[in-house]
C-alpha cells in the first residue's frame, strides 16, 4: 500500500511538465518573435535618434544621424585601423580584468569565510573600492609611468576591488546546512572545500566577474586617457580633441557593443555552469 | 533487543553563552536506546530537541555528561550515524543520483563505482524517484527532496538514522506516504532511530518509545513504551488505543507548551526549568 501511495503522489504531484511538440511553422514564428522582440528597443533607440534633431531640442549639427555615425565606423575601421583600437582596448581589459579576478576570488573568499579576516580588512576594502580610479591617475603615472603596464594597473585595481566585494558578499551568505549534511555524511575537512564550498562559490565567481566586467569598461577611457596612442579611450579622446562628434559617437558605441558581446559570452558560460540553479529568468 | 546499548546518553547539559548570560537549553538528559528501538523526542518547539539530536550526530558538543555510540564517546560528525535535517539539506547542484551517491563518493565510505551506481538505483527505485535520476533538485516537489535526503543517509547503511522533524513541511499526505516508507525500509534494513517531532501522532505510530521533554531548558518529562507490534499499518491510526495514547500524550504535551507559554511570557529564567514531577522517569 505504500508503494501505492507513493505511486499517486508521483502521479498527480511529480509529473515532470514537458512543452508540447508544436508544429514547424509554430516553431519558426515563435523564433521569428523572439528575434523581433530582441531588436524592439534597440529599434526604438535608433528611431528616437532620428527623430530627436526633428524636435528642435538639440542643435542638429551637434547630433550626427546614426546613418553618418555608421558611414564613420566603416571609415575608421578602413583607413584608421579601429579594428586595432578594438583589440588594444579588448586586451587591455580582458588583462586587468583576469588578474583582478584571480586575485580577488581568493582573497573575496578568505574575507567572507573568516570572521577576523573580515572585521580587520572590511574597512581597508571598502575605503579603496570608493576611490574612483580616475583621481589614481596621477599616481599611477607616477608610479607606473605611462606604459602598457600604467592601464593595466588601472583597470585591474578596478576590476580587484569590485570582484573581491561581490565573492565575499556571496561566500557570507553560504548556507551551512550543506556543510552539517556532507560532515554527517564522512567528508573532511578537504572533501568539504572541494565538493561543497568550490560548487557553492561558482555562482558568486561568475558574478564577480560580470560586475568586474562592467567596471572594467568603464575604466578602460580614464585608463587611456594617461597618453595612450591606440585603444577606444584613446580614440575618443582625440576625437574630442579634432571636435569629431562622429567618431566619438562610433567609439562610445563600439565600446558599449564589445562590453555587452563580453557579458553574452559569460552570461552564456554561467548559464551552463549553473543549470541547477533556481531563478525566476530562466 | 540485545544487552549493549547502541546509544548512551548520561546526564548530558548544554548550556549557551548569550548576550544576557548563560542560558540552559539541555538539562540532565539521560537516555539509552537499544539495537532496533525507534525513540521519538517530543516537546514545544524551540525547547532543545533539535540541540539533543545534533549533540548525537556530533555536531554540537554538551557543556557537561557524556554521550556515547556502541560504547565509544562521540567525538564529532561520522557516517555511522545518519542526518535527515528539517530542511532536507539536498545539494542543489548534484542530480537526484548524485545526491543519493554522494555519500559513497567520500573517502569515508568509498566503494567502487559499479556498487555506487548500484546502490543509487536501488534507492531511486524504493524512494519511487525513477524517472528523475538527472533532474536538479530545483525541479522537484518538497516530498521528493526528501526521499531524496533520506536516501543519501540510507545510502551509506549508518546503522542509526537521527531525523529532525524530516516530515514537518509535508502535506498530510505525503507525510503519511513518507511515514509508511520509512517504516518499510526500517522492516527491511533495521536500523536505530532517534526522531524528533511535535507531531503525537507521528510520534505513537512510529516509535517504541516516546520521550516527552519539557520547555527549555529541555528535561526528560516522561518516557513512554509504545505497545503496538510491528509490522504497523494505517489501519492503527484508527484503532480505540491509538486514539486514548495519542489523547493522554497530547494532554501531557499540552501542557508543556503551556509552560513554555508561561516561561516566555514572564521572561525567561535562567536557573532552569521549576517544573519537578511525581511520574518523571529516568531510563
Amino acid at each position: 500500500m505504500t508503494n501505492d501511495a507513493l505511486a499517486q503522489v508521483a502521479v498527480t504531484r511529480e509529473t515532470p511538465v514537458r512543452s508540447r511538440p508544436g508544429t514547424v511553422a509554430r516553431k519558426v514564428w515563435q523564433l521569428g518573435l523572439h528575434a523581433g522582440l530582441r531588436a524592439l528597443p534597440w529599434l526604438i533607440v535608433l528611431l528616437l535618434w532620428y527623430l530627436l534633431p526633428a524636435t528642435g531640442l538639440v542643435n542638429s549639427a551637434l547630433v550626427p544621424t546614426p546613418w553618418q555615425v555608421l558611414v564613420k565606423f566603416y571609415e575608421q575601421l578602413t583607413t584608421n585601423r579601429l579594428w586595432l583600437d578594438m583589440y588594444m582596448s579588448l586586451q587591455r581589459v580582458t588583462l586587468g580584468l583576469a588578474c583582478g579576478i584571480i586575485l580577488a576570488v581568493p582573497i573575496g573568499f578568505l574575507l567572507g569565510w573568516y570572521r577576523p579576516a573580515r572585521m580587520l580588512f572590511d574597512p581597508l576594502v571598502n575605503f579603496f573600492r570608493s576611490l574612483p580610479p580616475i583621481a589614481l591617475i596621477p599616481l599611477v603615472i607616477v608610479y607606473f609611468g605611462i606604459d602598457e603596464l600604467a592601464k593595466v594597473v588601472m583597470l585591474f585595481y578596478a576590476a580587484f576591488f569590485s570582484g573581491v566585494i561581490v565573492m565575499y558578499e556571496g561566500i557570507v551568505q553560504t548556507n551551512p546546512l550543506f556543510i552539517r549534511v556532507a560532515r554527517t555524511l564522512g567528508a573532511t575537512d578537504e572533501e568539504i572545500f572541494r565538493r561543497i564550498i568550490v560548487p557553492l562559490a561558482l555562482p558568486h565567481v561568475l558574478t564577480a566577474l560580470r560586475v568586474a566586467l562592467g567596471v572594467s569598461w568603464a575604466t578602460l577611457v580614464a585608463s587611456e586617457l594617461i597618453a595612450a596612442q591606440r585603444g577606444l579611450g584613446a580614440v575618443i579622446q582625440n576625437a574630442s580633441n579634432y571636435f569629431q562628434i562622429d567618431t566619438i559617437y562610433a567609439g562610445i558605441i563600439c565600446i558599449g557593443l564589445l562590453a555587452l558581446l563580453m557579458d553574452r559570452c559569460l552570461r552564456v558560460i554561467a548559464a551552463r555552469l549553473l543549470q541547477w540553479q533556481e531563478r525566476i529568468v530562466p | 533487543m540485545t544487552a549493549s546499548p547502541r546509544l548512551v546518553l548520561d546526564t548530558v547539559c548544554k548550556q549557551f553563552e548569550g548576550p544576557s548570560g548563560v542560558l540552559p537549553v539541555v538539562s540532565d538528559v539521560s537516555l539509552t536506546v537499544g539495537e532496533g528501538e525507534f525513540i521519538s523526542i517530543i516537546g514545544p518547539s524551540g525547547c532543545g530537541k533539535t540541540t539533543i539530536l545534533n549533540m548525537i550526530a556530533g555536531l554540537q558538543r554538551p557543556t557537561s555528561g557524556t554521550l556515547l555510540v556502541d560504547g565509544r564517546p562521540i567525538a564529532g560528525p561520522g557516517a555511522d550515524r545518519g542526518v535527515i535535517f528539517q530542511d532536507y539539506g539536498v545539494f542543489p547542484w548534484l542530480t537526484v543520483k548524485d545526491n543519493i551517491a554522494f555519500g559513497l563518493t567520500l573517502r569515508a565510505n568509498r566503494i567502487a563505482k559499479s556498487d555506487r551506481e548500484q546502490i543509487a538505483n536501488r534507492y531511486i527505485e524504493l524512494m519511487g524517484l525513477t524517472g528523475f535520476e538527472n533532474a536538479y533538485p530545483k525541479t522537484l516537489s518538497g516530498g521528493m527532496k526528501q526521499r531524496v535526503a533520506l536516501a543519501r543517509a540510507y545510502a551509506i547503511k549508518s546503522s542509526i538514522l537521527l531525523m529532525d522533524e524530516p516530515f514537518g513541511a509535508l502535506d498530510a499526505q505525503a507525510r503519511s506516504a513518507m511515514q509508511n516508507l520509512l517504516l518499510e525500509v526500517l522492516r527491511s534494513e533495521g536500523k536505530t532511530v532517534v526522531l524528533v517531532t511535535h507531531s503525537v501522532e507521528e510520534a505513537l505510530y512510529l516509535s517504541t518509545r516516546i520521550v516527552v521533554v519539557t520547555a527549555r531548558p529541555a528535561r526528560i518529562r516522561t518516557i513512554v513504551d509504545v505497545p503496538f507490534e510491528h509490522p504497523r499499518h494505517e489501519e492503527l491510526h484508527r484503532s480505540q488505543r491509538f486514539g486514548e495514547l495519542q489523547y493522554e500524550l497530547r494532554e501531557v504535551v499540552m501542557r508543556e507548551y503551556a509552560m513554555q507559554a508561561r516561561l516566555r511570557g514572564e521572561d525567561v529564567r535562567a536557573s532552569g526549568s521549576p517544573i519537578t514531577h511525581r511520574e518523571e522517569r529516568r531510563a
